[in-house]
């Protein structure tokens, strides 16, 4: 049984079709990579999954529930679905524990005191146990990103979606993020992402997506992917990077 | 005749600069008020909202205050109801208040970045609960300082009340220099107080504006 099927996929933005007919299925705990050029619709393909775009053609059903586009069926999704972006995009107001705590309260009406104990729990599982006070701008890139992580992981989603989590920080802050997210797909987690770190997509995900022109062009195990591209396209994108 | 002591003149003044300060404070909150539901129609998903909000603005931003003025004192007055001065100032100062207030804070929740919408998005919660949450304390904070620096133009709106006969401190001025006939050491005085209401306003606005800048934190 998948527990994401994606199936068909076609966005447009006006005349600009960005996903011309995608179709992936990601079975339980599977950890996917997807790589690909700039402009290749890697970030609509997630922000399709979670709902932040609409499709117009296709279908996208996650734990056998179809993707709607109203607010009842989103809401279910994003509480299935957790994301994580590029810009962390913490809630600079609120302190790393109120930032884990928000949701929690706002939308599922958790009581405070189980949300802080949920907050401490998740910044413990990042590292980060000793920073529940601290504002964002307090934090490093890197501590940063660790929060918005627990923030995705105390609403309990059964996956999560990850748009280059790392590209935004300085080389030396990158490890500490792919740390925890290797934790994460260790203990099982589902996991989309896409990125650009290449030696962490051989090394832990199970397989790896190469979009091209807005279709899945390549797609395998890391092994067969990286070792032995089939079409030019890749060839050149893995010379490219490397 | 009489001899008036500057003091006389200025006490004068002082009582007159009462009706200043009320007007100025009334059409401050009432169109703050307005501005805020206001606010709330212009961001809305709705249709009919937007619409009207953006070409109310732009009525009341591409127009003098002195015509609305004009408009809200002898226009009601046509349709036959009898209305005072202070209530047509009350009125006319709300509303073009509520229209640069809107403005400026639909600015603020603009500037906004999408992230937040997006994080707060993907956590599940809904447009009131985004607002409520993530946007407008937000917001609300880098509205401050522009919001302070207009209640400066409010208080400089009311002068032009005087014109359709609102007996505040320009009016007063007025009043006094045709007793006195003394026009520059009254005026002088009427400036000094308008600057002793107005400045200390926008210097809070200019110290609000630095202190947001380096600490922008809640708390
Ligand atoms: N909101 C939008 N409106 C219009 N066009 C968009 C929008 N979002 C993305 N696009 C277009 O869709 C295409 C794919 O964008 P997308 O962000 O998915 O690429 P990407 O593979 O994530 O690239 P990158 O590696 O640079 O992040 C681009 O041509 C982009 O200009
Ligand atoms: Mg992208």
């Amino acid at each position: 049984m998948s527990l994401i099927e994606i199936t068909e996929v076609k966005k447009r933005f006006g005349d600009n079709e960005v996903l011309k007919g995608i179709n992936i299925d990601v079975a339980p705990g599977e950890v996917i990579a997807i790589i690909g050029r700039s402009g290749s619709g890697k970030s609509t393909l997630l922000r399709c999954i979670n709902g932040l775009e609409n499709i117009d053609e296709g279908s996208i059903s996650v734990a056998g529930a179809q993707l709607l586009p109203d607010e009842l069926h989103l809401k279910a999704l994003r509480l299935k679905v957790g994301m994580i972006f590029q810009q962390f995009n913490l809630f600079p107001h609120l302190t790393a524990g109120r930032n884990v705590m928000l949701s929690q309260m706002v939308v599922k009406k958790t009581p405070k005191a189980e949300a802080e104990a949920m907050a401490k729990t998740m910044l413990e599982r990042v590292g980060l146990g000793h920073k529940f006070d601290a504002y964002p701008d307090q934090l490093s890139g890197g501590q940063q990103q660790r929060v918005a992580i627990a923030r995705a992981l105390a609403m309990q989603p059964i996956a999560l979606l990850c748009d280059e989590i790392t590209s935004a920080l300085d080389p030396e802050l990158v490890s500490e993020v792919l740390a925890v997210v290797k934790e994460l797909a260790s203990e099982g987690m589902t996991l989309l992402m896409v990125t650009h770190e290449m030696r962490f997509a051989r090394d832990v995900c199970s397989r790896v997506v190469f979009m091209h022109q807005g279709r899945v062009h390549e797609i395998g195990k890391p092994e067969e992917v990286f070792s032995n591209p089939k079409t030019p396209e890749l060839q050149q994108f893995l010379g490219m990077t490397h | 005749m009489d001899e008036f002591t500057t003091w006389d003149i200025l006490r004068n003044l002082l009582l007159a600069a009462r009706w200043t300060v009320l007007l100025s404070l009334v059409s401050f909150i009432g169109g703050g008020l307005v501005g805020a539901a206001l606010l709330f129609a212009r961001i809305g998903s709705g249709r009919i909202g937007p619409t009207f909000v953006k070409a109310y603005v732009e009525l009341f931003q591409g127009t003098p205050l002195l015509m609305q003025l004009f408009l809200a004192f002898f226009g009601l007055g046509l349709l036959g109801v009898d209305v005072p001065a202070w209530l047509a100032a009350g009125v006319a100062l709300i509303l073009w208040s509520a229209a640069f207030l809107t403005e400026i804070w639909r600015g603020c929740v603009e500037a906004i970045a999408r992230g937040q919408w997006e994080a707060s998005s993907s956590l599940g919660m809904g447009y009131v609960q985004q607002m409520r949450h993530v946007i407008l304390p937000q917001a609300l904070r880098i509205a401050v300082p522009p919001t302070v620096g207009f209640s400066v133009q409010v208080v400089k709106g009311t002068a032009l009340t005087s014109i359709i006969g609102f007996v505040e401190l320009s009016k007063a001025g007025t009043v006094v220099t045709n007793a006195t006939f003394e026009p520059f050491t009254v005026y002088g005085l009427v400036a000094l107080i308008y600057f002793c209401l107005c400045w200390p306003l926008s210097k809070s606005s200019q110290i609000l504006e630095r202190k947001l800048n380096v600490a922008h934190r809640n708390h």
